[in-house]
């Protein structure tokens, strides 16, 4: 187990290189470098020759690649060019803010998910499974600014008016201000995230019921909810851990348009404000941040799976 | 994953309404999409305007029809381009192995590790928000997905009879890559394909809510969306009869996907 984790962290370590790399490439070597973005596409070319020497663009590619990286292992994450802020200070703000919603969301979608996966794999082929597995399925295809917007129509409108509509509110001035702007969000990324859990909970559920130890364990007399919540599910929900791993990724690009529908300030919509004035020392963070997040979170799903499920031995 | 039954054919059936729709747009839109009627904004659907109107007081019956145009166009393009791009990738990689199959695979685990619209974001920001664009961008992001697909499936194939047999003929390496290999990864790459057509409209249209695809005064359902979401509380119908729209072919390129796959037994 230990060796096991060292080598994927290794590999990891070279993912995260890979990574930062394409960061690198996808800014710097399209045309239109960050000089051309600041001055716009007017400058006149001494002007840019001087911004490029002052931000050091002039340099060779790799060179300035590695000083950006050396930088960046150092702590230094450069100043941001429209916010006038330390990007280290901007960032750490926005992705507390964001992991609030992205730990909301993913709570409810296993509190949720679940429990509805289990009762569809009970009841397969039955009208309930049915509605269950469409409902998600729909949930999953409609975009997430079609379902905020919706879940906004409704619940924040005059008629109901139950949430606010945007905004948020910092979690020391009152837990309840707090919640109450951070559940349309999170019910907006929970109704695009269920279908995965849903049918992973239900497929792999449905699988070991047919398995000869759960035979054995009816035969024994023990009574239906016994076998599905001592003996079914827990070796059932083993590939879930995956399927939330993976659903992390989808939520960091879900994050982008429902915080932008909601305004609220988390990593989605820094990157959104980056984008839009090509503040490109921001966005450069953002990305590998993001990235970083989604790799990290995939190692760990990797580690508890082999923690929780012992037959799993990693050579 | 488990699709529906009769998802082949549903969604066949709502793919095919919404293209002829789309291609029929000019013939059966009863305004132009730009036509303002500024004393009829944000009606509701009425004998004039069948779904309604919006905040200039253009048809959004007419602006939904063609709006179609631009997130299929985006769609399907974007996954063209990834094809084009992740195919050779793919083969190459599974075909030659080795050192470069580490080294391919590699960069296409890194770039997986970014969520696509992240990506598309990134080189957009490099280009510029436009429809063209947009379809390269998440074009691009679609290719490390492909070249994984098609990379297992043709480390399958590698050591296959037939394959053997080419090159013992001494047939030329691309010959064996794109004559013989590819036409046998065909069906997981047409699942594939399809199944990724859904989600590149999605992405497109997310792009053209937030700014960054299709620009203003064009008819495509992410941008009405986006300019539907300050009336909403006004009237809802700018916002639901696109979204709509878009819901309904979404679901239909996924069921469709699904039921293809099923179909083909591809995984």
């Amino acid at each position: 187990m230990a060796r096991y984790a060292l080598r994927r962290l290794a590999s990891i370590a070279l993912i995260l290189v890979l990574v930062s790399a394409i960061v690198f490439v996808a800014i710097h070597v399209l045309p239109g470098n960050a000089a051309t973005l600041i001055l716009g596409e007017y400058a006149t070319p001494e002007a840019l020759r001087t911004l490029e020497r002052e931000m050091g663009l002039d340099r060779p590619l790799l060179v300035q690649y590695a000083s950006w990286v050396g930088s960046v292992v150092t702590g230094d994450w450069g100043v941001s060019l429209a916010m006038k802020q330390p990007v280290a200070t901007v960032v750490g703000y926005r992705l507390r803010n964001s992991a609030f919603l992205a730990l909301a969301a993913l709570i409810v979608v296993v509190v949720v998910g679940i429990p509805l996966g289990t009762l569809a794999a009970l009841r397969r082929g039955r009208p309930l499974d049915l509605a269950i597995v469409t409902a998600t399925y729909v949930g999953i295809s409609i975009p997430e600014f079609v379902t905020g917007l919706l879940l906004l129509l409704v619940l924040a409108g005059p008629s109901l008016g139950w949430f606010p509509t945007s905004g948020y509110v910092e979690l020391a001035s009152g837990v309840t201000a707090w919640a109450r702007h951070l559940v349309l969000p999170a019910m907006t990324l929970t109704i695009a995230l269920l279908a995965h859990v849903v049918r992973q909970t239900r497929s792999g559920l449905a699988d070991v019921l047919t398995a000869p130890y759960i035979r054995t364990a009816r035969l024994k007399g023990a009574s239906p909810r016994r076998i599905v919540m001592r003996h079914a599910l827990r070796n059932a929900l083993l590939p879930t851990i995956t399927v939330l791993a993976l659903d992390l990724g989808y939520l960091m690009g879900g994050i982008v348009v429902v915080e932008e529908v909601f305004a609220y300030p988390g990593m989605g919509r820094l990157i959104i404000y980056a984008v839009q004035n090509r503040d490109v020392p921001l966005l450069q963070m953002c990305a590998l941040v993001v990235a970083s997040v989604y790799v990290l979170a995939n190692f760990a799903a990797d580690l508890a799976y082999a923690w929780l499920d012992p037959r799993i031995r990693y050579s | 994953m488990t699709s529906l039954p009769p998802a082949l054919g549903v969604g066949g059936a709502i793919l095919a309404l919404v293209l002829a729709l789309s291609f029929a747009a000019p013939w059966i839109a009863p305004f132009p999409t730009t036509e303002q009627h500024m004393l009829e904004r944000l009606k509701p659907p009425g004998a004039r305007f069948l779904l309604g109107t919006d905040q200039y007081g253009r048809d959004l019956l007419s602006r939904t029809l063609f709006g179609g145009r631009p997130a299929l166009g985006l769609g399907l393009g974007a996954v063209a381009l990834g094809l084009v791009l992740g195919v050779p990738i793919g083969l190459t990689a599974g075909y030659v192995g080795g050192r470069l199959d580490d080294l391919v695979m590699r960069v296409v685990d890194a770039m997986l590790a970014f969520p696509s619209l992240l990506l598309a974001l990134l080189i957009i920001t490099a280009l510029g928000a436009s429809t063209g664009h947009a379809l390269l961008a998440i074009g691009v992001a679609n290719g490390p997905g492909v070249a994984r697909i098609v990379r297992s499936a043709t480390l399958a194939l590698r050591e296959a009879e037939f394959v053997l047999a080419a090159r013992a003929r001494g047939e030329r390496h691309l010959y064996v890559m794109f004559g013989e290999i590819f036409p046998n990864v065909l069906p997981p790459v047409i699942v594939e394909g399809t199944l990724r057509i859904g989600f590149a409209i999605l992405a497109g249209a997310s792009l053209s809510f937030l700014g960054l695809g299709v620009q203003p005064p064009a008819a495509d359902w992410g941008l009405m969306i986006r300019e539907a979401r300050q009336y909403v509380f006004l009237s809802p119908w700018p916002l639901l009869v696109p979204g709509t729209a878009l819901a309904f072919t979404i679901v239909a390129f996924n069921l469709f996907g699904d039921g293809l796959r099923d179909r083909l037994g591809a995984t």
